[in-house]
């Protein structure tokens, strides 16, 4: 139901309840409930919609000609930095020219991690899926390489791996005749590590990226999010992208 | 009137001549299909932009082409017309040969296609791909219950059922088809729901032509009646199927005209798109819609088989030419991500994306083809799919008076 044609009785219950089961959890266990909303999980426990990752760019900070964050992921992620058609691009920049006013501005572009990804409804087989905490991967080995999931993608996210590969990064494992896009360093998230994308970006002192926990809202994101005008790619669609963009 | 159905005595030199034709074909098709798996897709001409490439465009055109190839039967069965009883039964062969030809192709060309097991027992109910899974073997399924009861007496009885569901079955399926583009809501190029029937009418047009070409050649070839008034009539369908088909391409065109936003595309496919817009143009629309339409229409013109089988030959180009513009150059036109911003970047946004077929990729298109022709050609030797004659005095006396 949506929040604003609620029942206003409803309404006071659920809050009601809400605030108990709050109460209850802070005053049985507070720390294993704040642990969660600060991190993503703990090693061994399942993910959960708890969390939901996401990336805010502020396009004020990205500099345009900088690749710090798609040389990263490549690095990471264990692919090249090619730019031939077929090589994988699991994050590019995008330099655009505003048509009317010339204004310029230079983004990075990934996976948006939507939270009703195209590419998951369309995939016979259920290889793309998207874990409870956001995040839309591939699974490799169900995956059967017919690229519907690409056809799919509003934003050219996704790459298909062309040629045999060598030298894979045991975290992130790839193959020949699947589709693959942007994980959100899923592997290093688990780990309580940020994107490499994000870490580089840091490093090369613009911090244009900032991960975190869109349902948390003591998190450095949704306080942004909740401060600043932000938006989402092709808004049009409506598919409630993890990604957000600042400064346009 | 009694129709005696024979298999072709399949003993000729000239038969075997055919048999080894196709079967070279078939064979080129299953090397082109080993090579791009073993290097990978890099030797295709398919990109990261464009990523169904030429083997679509076949697969596709065989398994819309395979429902309307049903037409003779289903005009039969469900609609009742006695005068086209006798061609059913080739009609359901050539369905069931265009599907299993495409569906080749189409699995030849996956990834991975080692992995069609793993498409076969996992399933995503919510995916147009995996409905159509379904819709295949059921197509597959009713259109031998279909062909059973046409063939085995004793279950004659329930032709009009299997008739029936096999008639439905091939409307979902091309429904399906355009489905898979149609649902493609990201994309300018294809969220349509016009896609759904215009695939529907497309089929009547090329399985009919394809039947003719098959029907033509059979009875030619082996020498048997094939009659003046007959073919006159599947002419005239066939003329008036590509009128359908290419009133449902305007109405597709002019809708896409009336929204601002795929002014760009449009633009693309109808003035300025190089290559998809000669195929358009002279490819989909005058060589494969007009011209046929000329010749189906004239009286005197459709009399003659030689036209008549051209005006086939074209419709069939027309419908590959047709593919190619909506598959290919649906893609070749970049995503608007950032509408109002011009775009750049080291991934191609905002520029229209090449694509050359590759020579293995057509071989495989064209092993697709000679799969079903090796299905119709071995079809017809082993089991009884044809008339002895299907001359109009045998057919239908009222036609031939
Ligand atoms: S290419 Fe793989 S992930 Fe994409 S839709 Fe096909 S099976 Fe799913």
């Amino acid at each position: 139901m949506n929040e604003k044609n609620a029942n206003p009785i409803d309404q006071d219950r659920r809050q009601f309840l809400t605030a108990s089961a709050a109460m209850a959890g802070v005053a049985i266990a507070p720390g294993v409930l704040l642990y969660n909303i600060a991190h993503g999980k703990p090693a061994d426990q399942p993910v959960s919609n708890a969390v939901r990752w996401g990336m805010l760019i502020d396009t004020n900070q990205c500099r345009e000609g900088c690749d710090a964050c798609v040389k990263a992921c490549g690095e990471e992620n264990g692919f090249g930095h090619g730019t031939r058609e077929t090589d994988s691009q699991w994050i590019r920049k995008v330099e655009l020219k505003d048509m009317r006013s010339g204004q310029t501005k230079s983004l990075p572009v990934m996976c948006q991690h939507c939270a009703e990804p195209p590419c998951v409804d369309v995939c016979p087989t259920g290889a793309s899926f998207k874990r409870a905490d956001g995040i839309v991967l591939v699974d490799r080995h169900i995956c059967i390489g017919c690229r519907y999931c690409m056809m799919a993608c509003p934003y050219k996210a996704r790459s298909f791996v062309h040629e045999r590969i060598t030298d894979q990064n045991p975290d992130v494992p790839r193959g020949i005749g699947c589709v693959e896009s942007c994980t959100m360093c899923v592997h290093r998230v688990d780990r309580d590590q940020q994107p490499a994308c994000v870490e580089a970006c840091a490093k090369a002192g613009h911090g244009a990226i900032i991960f975190g926990n869109l349902n948390d809202p003591n998190s450095e994101i949704a306080k942004r999010i909740a401060q600043y005008a932000t938006m989402e790619l092709r808004a049009d669609l409506k598919l409630n992208l993890g990604v957000r963009y600042q400064g346009f | 009137m009694h129709i005696t159905y024979r298999e072709v005595e399949g003993r000729s030199p000239r038969y075997w001549a055919l048999l080894g034709l196709i079967g070279l074909f078939v064979l080129i098709g299953l090397g082109a299909a080993w090579y791009m798996e073993h290097h990978g897709h890099i030797v295709t001409g398919m990109t990261n932009q464009i990523v169904w490439g030429m083997p679509h465009v076949f697969a596709v055109f065989l398994i819309v082409a395979a429902s309307g190839a049903l037409n003779a039967a289903s005009i039969a069965s469900v609609f009742g017309k006695t005068a086209y009883k006798p061609l059913a039964r080739l009609s359901g062969l050539v369905a069931v040969a265009l599907l299993a030809g495409g569906l080749m192709v189409l699995m030849l060309d996956l990834g991975r296609p080692d992995r069609v097991v793993v498409a076969a027992t996992y399933y995503n109910f919510k995916s147009v791909f995996a409905w159509n899974v379904f819709l295949y073997t059921g197509f597959f399924t009713f259109v031998a219950l279909y062909l059973w009861t046409m063939m085995d007496s004793t279950v004659g009885a329930y032709g009009k059922y299997a008739g029936m569901a096999a008639f439905i079955w091939r409307l979902v399926l091309t429904t399906g088809t355009g489905s898979i583009f149609g649902f493609l809501v990201a994309r300018e190029s294809y969220s349509s729901a016009l896609l759904a029937p215009m695939f529907i009418v497309l089929s009547f047009s090329y399985g009919m032509a394809v039947y003719l070409l098959v029907l033509i050649a059979s009875y030619v070839w082996t020498g048997r009646p094939l009659g003046e008034a007959l073919l006159n009539r599947l002419a005239k369908l066939l003329g008036w199927f590509i009128a359908g088909a290419l009133y449902f391409v305007v109405v597709f065109h002019m809708t896409n005209l009336y929204f601002t936003k795929y002014h760009g595309f449009e633009k693309f496919i109808l003035v300025e798109g190089g290559v998809y817009t000669q195929m358009f143009w002279i490819g989909q629309i005058l060589l494969g819609s007009v011209v046929p339409m000329l010749i189906l229409f004239n009286p005197k013109l459709r009399a003659s088989r030689g036209l008549l089988v051209t005006a086939c030959l074209l419709v069939v180009l027309g419908g590959l030419a047709q593919m190619y513009v909506t598959i290919i150059g649906g893609q070749a036109w970049p995503l608007d991500i950032f509408p109002g911003w011009e775009e750049r970047s080291t991934f191609f946004d905002g520029v229209v994306h090449p694509y050359s077929p590759s020579l293995p990729e057509v071989l495989l298109g064209i092993g697709g083809v000679a799969v079903a022709l090796a299905i119709v050609t071995i079809g017809v030797k082993v089991l009884r799919f044809l008339p002895e004659s299907l001359s109009d005095a045998d057919v239908d006396p009222h036609a031939a008076k």
